[in-house]
């Protein structure tokens, strides 16, 4: 009897995953912890390690397809289990997966090439499908003209290859519906009227159909990532979702940055690393949070859920991509926890090495974009949260104090709003004490 | 309309030239009396005398060059080279003069020679009288090389030839000679030269080629039809200067292409015609540009069986044929 394999919980809020490519073909030999598919949620992209060692007797869910966690996706007949041998309770308990031991949050490519290096039979199933996505010129120019999925086409060439003429009989056919499951005629869940569930509506990383803009002459044609479509898909939903209001505030860094140029030296020679102002703002907000708890908070249609945790997300972003890790329990750490954290998470961002923990439980978004030149930005909410606060570049300005004019380093916090949860008086408030946490920055401010 | 063997088309369109234009005369070796070695100038002497039918030497330079002298002083000679593969002394004479005639004059002269060479293999004809030369014309400026697959292009083109202002290679396949038969309109036309010609209409690949391996390409063409495979034939018919147009218009029509000659592959005419398709063609083509070419080795053997090895036939362009439309 074969050992079922389910799609493992990918992460708290993860409901269901898609299997964005399979690494093992039936007939593999599998040792325990080898990848056997990558799967992508709307999280994270994240390799699925075998229960088992054995052999794949059976692949169930086929590529592409969004199917939720716990749900049946492969089996593997266990080596040394041969025929009926093992015992019919260890065979018939469905093992649970664990959850991913790493996931690749960085292009599926990375994640995919040590899976390569230690599992032979997943580069010979790597090799077998070369035809099937090697495209000609002519297949390319077609299926952009006439908007066809390439990927949901059943090719009659050599290996499977998709031929000039294979997508001239879809065209000719009058192109392709947008839920047809060409390649997977057989496959179970292929029911193309989608359940009332908004989630199945619109799953993370199913390739939506294709728009037909033209493309001119030159134009370069960049294929979507499965994590640019989370980025895209996860923007609209909270621009769709949540009305978002705006408001900024003026704060006077001027004894902060003076604070930090005294400390800096000395803070990188002992904790070595750079003392940047962001953990300063993080702390100032993490503070105000303390202060007006709402604006930690998550709108649930009928009830507004005050979350207790002030786990801060802070944006950041690879040349590609864009990822919000997160800061557990901010409101525990000290500037230089918080510093730490920051510069842990954001090493491991650009190294591809974020873990699922990592993504997930954030309740507030803090965003630098003044590390990039901003003085002026309006973010779009991490939802599920409430709001988003973004600090922008500091710079030098006159600023009159007491009918004189000075110059100050100033900055301005921009914040949006889910206008569901909250109001302008109390984000005015919440920000007013942020600045006022920030203007009183000084020789007295611990960093430990 | 008769049907007549490619050789007696040959004869037909010298014939019908000679009758119409005075000035129109042949000149080679065993051209008069004996009516060449493959017969193709037979009954000419017979009917127009030996000062227009005019056995010469064996020298090729000088059969070209007399004749190059003629069509300055504004006849129309008909020089023909018994092999193709005999036309080297004569090399300096098409190339450097006949070719070049009209631009170092600045118009002032030209020189409308044909210059007719039995060419190819499959005959016993063994290493001096069975090769493909024609890859070393097709890239001279100012000639036209022409090499028809049937009597009835055979016949339309060389008219054109004689006709042409200009110096025309004309290439035989003597394989062809007696083996193509088809039907030829026994009154006056002419075919335009650079212009190919699509033989067979298809869908799934493309095949080039001209010559004798363009009637393998058919009958595959015909066997392949059994088994579903619709392929495409075009007739290149001129291979200098290529129609650019119609090689690109075959080759977008199934972006499958198989070139089929059998000169050798390197430098062949083959090598021009993938070139094209490439510059063009980018985004129509479904598989890479095949060629099914003659192998890279000095001559055509003499023994049966490594002529036979050598030389392309009607299974070996099928075997090609059936694996581009696979691909």
């Amino acid at each position: 009897m074969a050992t079922k394999v389910l799609m493992p919980q990918l992460g708290e809020s993860v409901t269901e995953g898609t299997i964005s490519k399979w690494l093992v073909n039936v007939g593999d030999t599998v040792k325990k912890y080898d990848p056997l598919a990558e799967v992508t949620t709307d999280k994270v992209n994240a390799e699925v390690p075998s229960t088992v060692s054995g052999r794949v007797t059976e692949i169930v869910v086929p590529e592409g397809e969004t199917v939720a966690v716990g749900t049946l996706i492969l089996y593997i007949e266990e080596s040394g289990a041969a025929g009926g041998s093992a015992s019919p309770a260890q065979a018939d308990a469905p093992v649970s997966a664990p959850a991913a031991t790493q996931a690749s949050t960085a292009a599926t490519a990375q994640a995919a090439a040590p899976a390569v290096q230690s599992a032979p039979p997943a580069r010979q199933a790597a090799g077998n499908d070369g035809a099937k996505q090697r495209y000609s010129p002519a297949v390319v120019m077609l299926s952009q003209q006439h908007g066809i999925d390439l990927s949901r086409v059943v090719g009659t060439g050599a290996g499977g290859r998709i031929t000039r003429k294979d997508v001239q009989a879809i065209i000719d056919a009058g192109g392709q519906k947008p839920a047809e499951q060409v390649a997977e005629a057989q496959a179970p869940a292929a029911a193309p009227a989608p359940t009332a569930a908004p989630a199945q509506t619109a799953p993370a990383a199913t390739p939506a159909p294709s728009v037909d803009i033209p493309v001119a002459t030159g134009d370069q044609v960049v294929p979507v990532t499965p994590i640019r479509r989370t980025i895209a898909n996860r923007m609209v939903q909270s621009k769709h979702e949540a009305p978002h209001a705006w408001t900024m505030i003026e704060v006077d860094v001027t004894n902060l940055v003076n604070f930090r140029n005294q400390v800096k030296a000395e803070f990188a020679k002992k904790e070595g690393l750079n003392l940047t102002f962001l953990p300063f703002f993080i702390k100032a907000v993490v503070e105000a949070l303390k202060e007006y708890p709402m604006i930690n908070s998550t709108w649930a249609n009928d009830k507004i859920i005050v979350k207790k945790e002030i786990n801060i997300s802070i944006a950041v972003a690879t040349d590609d991509a864009l990822f919000v890790p997160v800061i557990k329990d901010a409101d525990q750490k000290s500037i230089l926890g918080i510093a730490k954290a920051v510069d842990d998470l954001a090493a491991r961002t650009r190294a591809g090495k974020l873990t699922m923990d990592d993504m997930t439980g954030g309740t507030f978004t803090v965003n630098n974009t003044g590390s990039f030149g901003s003085v002026l930005s309006q973010p779009i909410i991490n939802s599920p949260q409430a709001a988003i606060l973004s600090v922008e570049s500091i710079v030098k300005r006159p600023v009159v104090i007491n009918d004189m004019i000075a110059v100050r380093s100033m900055v301005n916090l921009c914040m949006s709003l889910d206008h569901r949860v909250l109001d302008g008086l109390i984000c005015g408030r919440f920000l007013q004490s942020v600045k006022q946490k920030l203007e009183s920055i000084g020789p007295d401010t611990k960093l430990y | 309309m008769a049907v007549i063997s490619f050789i007696d088309a040959i004869t037909m369109a010298m014939r019908e030239e000679m009758r119409r234009d005075p000035n129109v005369f042949v000149l080679g070796e065993d051209v008069g009396v004996r009516g060449g070695v493959f017969r193709a100038t037979n009954g000419l002497i017979e009917e127009f005398g030996e000062a227009r039918v005019i056995d010469t030497p064996l020298a090729e330079s000088a059969i070209v060059g007399v004749g190059i002298g003629a069509a300055a002083y504004g006849m129309r000679p008909i020089a023909e080279i018994q092999f193709a593969d005999f036309i080297m002394p004569a090399v300096n004479q098409i190339v450097s003069e006949a070719a070049k005639m009209r631009y170092r004059s600045n118009n002032d002269w030209n020189c409308p020679i044909t210059i007719r060479a039995p060419f190819g293999g499959g005959v016993h004809g063994a290493l001096y009288h069975s090769q493909s030369v024609e890859a070393m014309f097709t890239n001279v400026p100012g000639l036209k090389v022409v090499a028809p697959s049937t009597p009835y292009d055979a016949k339309g083109l060389l008219k054109a030839a004689i006709r042409d202002d200009d110096p025309v290679l004309f290439f035989e396949h003597k394989r062809c000679y007696r083996l193509i038969k088809g039907e030829v309109p026994e009154h006056d036309y002419v075919l335009p030269i650079g212009k190919a010609d699509v033989k067979r209409e298809g869908t799934d690949i493309t095949v080039i080629s001209y010559g004798l391996t363009l009637h393998f390409c058919l009958q595959a063409a015909e066997k392949l039809a059994q088994e579903g495979i619709s392929a495409h034939v075009l007739d290149l018919r001129t291979l200098y200067p290529l129609d650019k147009e119609a090689i690109i218009e075959a080759a977008s029509k199934t972006g499958k292409v198989l070139i089929v000659h059998e000169d050798n592959k390197e430098g062949g005419v083959g090598g021009e015609v993938a070139a094209i398709i490439a510059e063009h063609c980018l985004f129509d083509l479904d598989a890479p540009i095949k060629r099914l070419c003659g192998p890279d080795v000095p001559a055509m053997p003499y023994s049966p069986p490594m002529e036979k090895f050598f030389m392309l036939n009607p299974e070996k362009v099928l075997e090609a044929m059936r694996e581009l439309a696979n691909f």
